[in-house]
């Protein structure tokens, strides 16, 4: 339950959310990529009210939740392939973001037998397809190496120099330290603390 | 997931409880008004008499889901919580009032017809409408998301609704092409007034049921979001 | 905004092509049907007369139990691993979801069909009328009525709790004018049709069909979100 979240994230700013389980960090992110609705309160992306104009917002976040929505019975390819007939994105995009996440050895397999870090690379390939204005990101160095983790922040690199911001939730501060431009704690669904 | 800042209102009892005597006692009325003035049927005697429930609440469960329609059509127009509450009390009420119909007719068929039940055409539609908002009643009580509820249900009434006049022309063909006889569907003018009379009252019964449901269902609504509004710790419960 | 058709195929593409390599689901399908018609031939028969003459009706019966399995199925791939929020999240608009999940049901729908069907003609002893083309259009448009609500009614079932007895027990009272009307059209074509009856259960099927396919396409996106 969110009470009250006051939050803004311009472009070129990557801000963090921290906060105890339950606290509606996931909540937040939720409304924000329209998967949610709020039953009072707004949240805007890029100028669209996420519930009046919920389609146009979609055409301007990415988001990647803890589940990484794949389909065991495609490969990595068939995966990343339909992402991009869906986003409506060219189709050499497909094997340009599997190469970027470094999967192209293993793209024809089905991602049933994938590990949950391979998973992870899939969908951040989802993302690459995408020209977000916001990255939404819950916990996105979950389940990654030193490798992952680097990946990830490339990932967040590239979308903020191509103007778009980002909003995570983290556990902790390490791996995005460099990142991070602001940090904020939601405690019973309020932002507590700003820094 | 995310709950509204502000707690539901529970509307206010006013004179409902007035409406409601008035109900009770033009039912009483009415209900004395046929069995006393009305002569025996020729061919049914006084079982004839059992009309005067079975057909008023017949139409009265048409009217409930009338009501379910509109209501459903209205929140997924408005997103405005009040028409869910109010489709799912009229869609109870419509549920009791097409069972009630379905035992009477079932009552009055065993002396008429010498069997408990027959595949007629009003009488089956009639249970076919009472299994699609049987449906619809099980679906509330399977979806526990307040706004899913409320939205799946209203979408699961509106094309119940629709197909009420599809049901009801199906089953009249498959029995008017088996070719056997249909129920008698002439009213004799004598009994007219009384049955007036009685569906006025069961109608003024429903909507005073209706009502009362959905303040019943308004205050539940209300404790749920106390209860949430409790358990989340937070100072802005009421 | 694109129109949403490549989208819709996709959706539908992708579904086929995950059931194709699971085909355990469909075999297991087909192989219900197939034995539903079996069941009904042991309660009819084994009088070949009564056989003939009950045929529409159980075969009418086995493809809906047997479909009504395939409805539940085609969400539960996008609840398995969370992707139904990412087929939420992208741009194109609802209806390219039911449109796809619909496609790929009367896919999934029509194969069965063409199994079951053929089979219960064989055990049913069912001699083919002249009118045939009629009835595969009697068949064609009754499978519709079917798989239209199905897929409509499986959106919320399979997001409910008691999901298996959810679904029927919503969907199978909607579809009663369909099953009736499809029963009476295909019992008309296979007995000569004296009565001239068969025409007017087609209309009611082809109305039907038409009436339910803009109603949901209409209502699912308030039954896809949330």
């Amino acid at each position: 339950m969110l009470r009250g979240v006051d939050l803004t994230v311009h472009a070129g700013e990557v801000v963090a959310l921290f906060g105890d389980n339950g606290a509606g960090k996931s909540t937040l992110l939720r409304v924000c990529a329209t998967l949610l609705r709020s039953h009072a309160g707004s949240a805007t992306v890029a100028g669209f009210d996420v519930q009046a104009d919920a389609d146009a917002v979609r055409t301007q976040v990415a988001f990647l939740g803890h589940d990484t929505g794949l389909y065991d019975d495609l490969t990595a390819r068939e995966n990343i392939a339909f992402a991009a007939t869906m986003l409506g994105a060219p189709h050499p995009a497909v094997a340009e973001s599997l190469e970027r996440v470094g999967l192209m050895r293993v793209a024809d397999e089905r991602v049933r037998g994938f590990s949950a870090g391979m998973r992870r690379r899939v969908a951040l390939a989802r993302v690459l397809l995408q020209r977000p204005r916001l990255l939404l990101l819950d916990e996105p160095y979950a389940n990654l190496d030193a490798q992952g983790v680097a990946l990830v922040n490339t990932v967040i690199r590239d979308a903020l120099d191509a103007g778009s911001a980002a909003l995570l939730v983290l556990h902790e501060v390490a791996p995005a330290a460099e990142l991070l431009t602001r940090r904020a704690r939601l405690v019973d669904g309020r932002i507590a603390e700003a820094a | 997931m995310t709950a509204p800042t502000a707690a539901p209102s529970i509307p206010a009892t006013g004179r409902w409880p007035w409406f409601g005597a008035f109900a009770l006692l033009s039912l009483i009325g009415a209900q004395a008004l046929g069995l006393l003035t009305s002569p025996a049927d020729r061919d049914m005697g006084h079982l004839q008499k059992i009309m005067y429930v079975h057909v008023p609440a017949a139409w009265m469960t048409f009217v409930a889901f009338f009501v379910v329609l509109v209501a459903s059509l209205r929140y997924l127009m408005t997103r405005e919580e009040r028409h869910d509450l109010l489709a799912a009390s009229a869609a109870e009420v419509g549920a009791v009032l097409n069972g009630l119909t379905l035992a009477l007719g079932m009552i009055w068929g065993r002396p008429t017809w010498g069997v408990w039940w027959t595949w007629d055409a009003r009488l089956t539609s009639t249970l076919v409408l009472f299994l699609i908002f049987v449906g619809y009643l099980a679906l509330r009580g399977f979806v526990d998301e307040r706004d899913r509820r409320a939205q799946w249900s209203a979408a699961v009434g509106i094309l119940g609704a629709i197909n009420v006049p599809i049901v009801y022309m199906s089953v009249k063909w498959w029995r008017t092409l088996h070719q056997l006889q249909s129920s008698p569907s002439t009213v004799d003018p004598v009994y007219v007034l009384s049955l007036r009379a009685n569906a006025f009252a069961v109608l003024f019964v429903t909507i005073y049921f209706i009502r009362r449901r959905y303040e019943a269902a308004c205050i539940a609504r209300v404790a749920e979001w106390r209860r949430e509004a409790f358990a989340l710790g937070g100072t802005s419960g009421q | 905004m694109t129109s949403g058709w490549p989208q819709a195929l996709a959706i539908a593409a992708k579904d086929l092509r995950i059931e194709r390599r699971s085909k355990a689901g469909f075999n297991s399908v087909v192989a219900l049907g197939i034995t539903i018609l079996v069941l009904f031939g042991f309660a009819l028969g084994p009088d070949a007369a009564a056989l003939r003459d009950a045929a529409p009706g159980a075969l009418w019966l086995a493809i809906l139990f047997a479909a009504v399995l395939a409805f539940n199925r085609s969400y539960q791939v996008e609840l398995d691993a969370g992707a139904l929020d990412a087929l939420l999240l992208y741009p194109a608009p609802r209806w390219t979801i039911y449109a796809g999940k619909l496609l790929a049901n009367l896919a999934f729908v029509g194969l069965l069909i063409a199994i079951v069907v053929p089979v219960g003609i064989v055990l049913f002893q069912v001699t083919i009328p002249p009118r045939w083309p009629l009835l595969l259009l009697v068949v064609a448009l009754g499978a519709f009525g079917i798989v239209t609500l199905g897929t409509f009614y499986a959106a919320m079932a399979s997001r409910s709790r008691a999901r298996e007895v959810l679904l029927p027990l919503l969907l199978f009272p909607m579809l009663i004018p369909v099953i009736l009307a499809s029963m009476e059209a295909s019992k008309a074509l296979l007995t000569a049709d004296l009565m001239r009856a068969a025409g007017a259960w087609i209309r009611l099927l082809v109305g039907f069909d038409l009436v339910f396919l803009v109603a949901t396409f209409l209502a699912f996106d308030h039954v896809i979100e949330g």
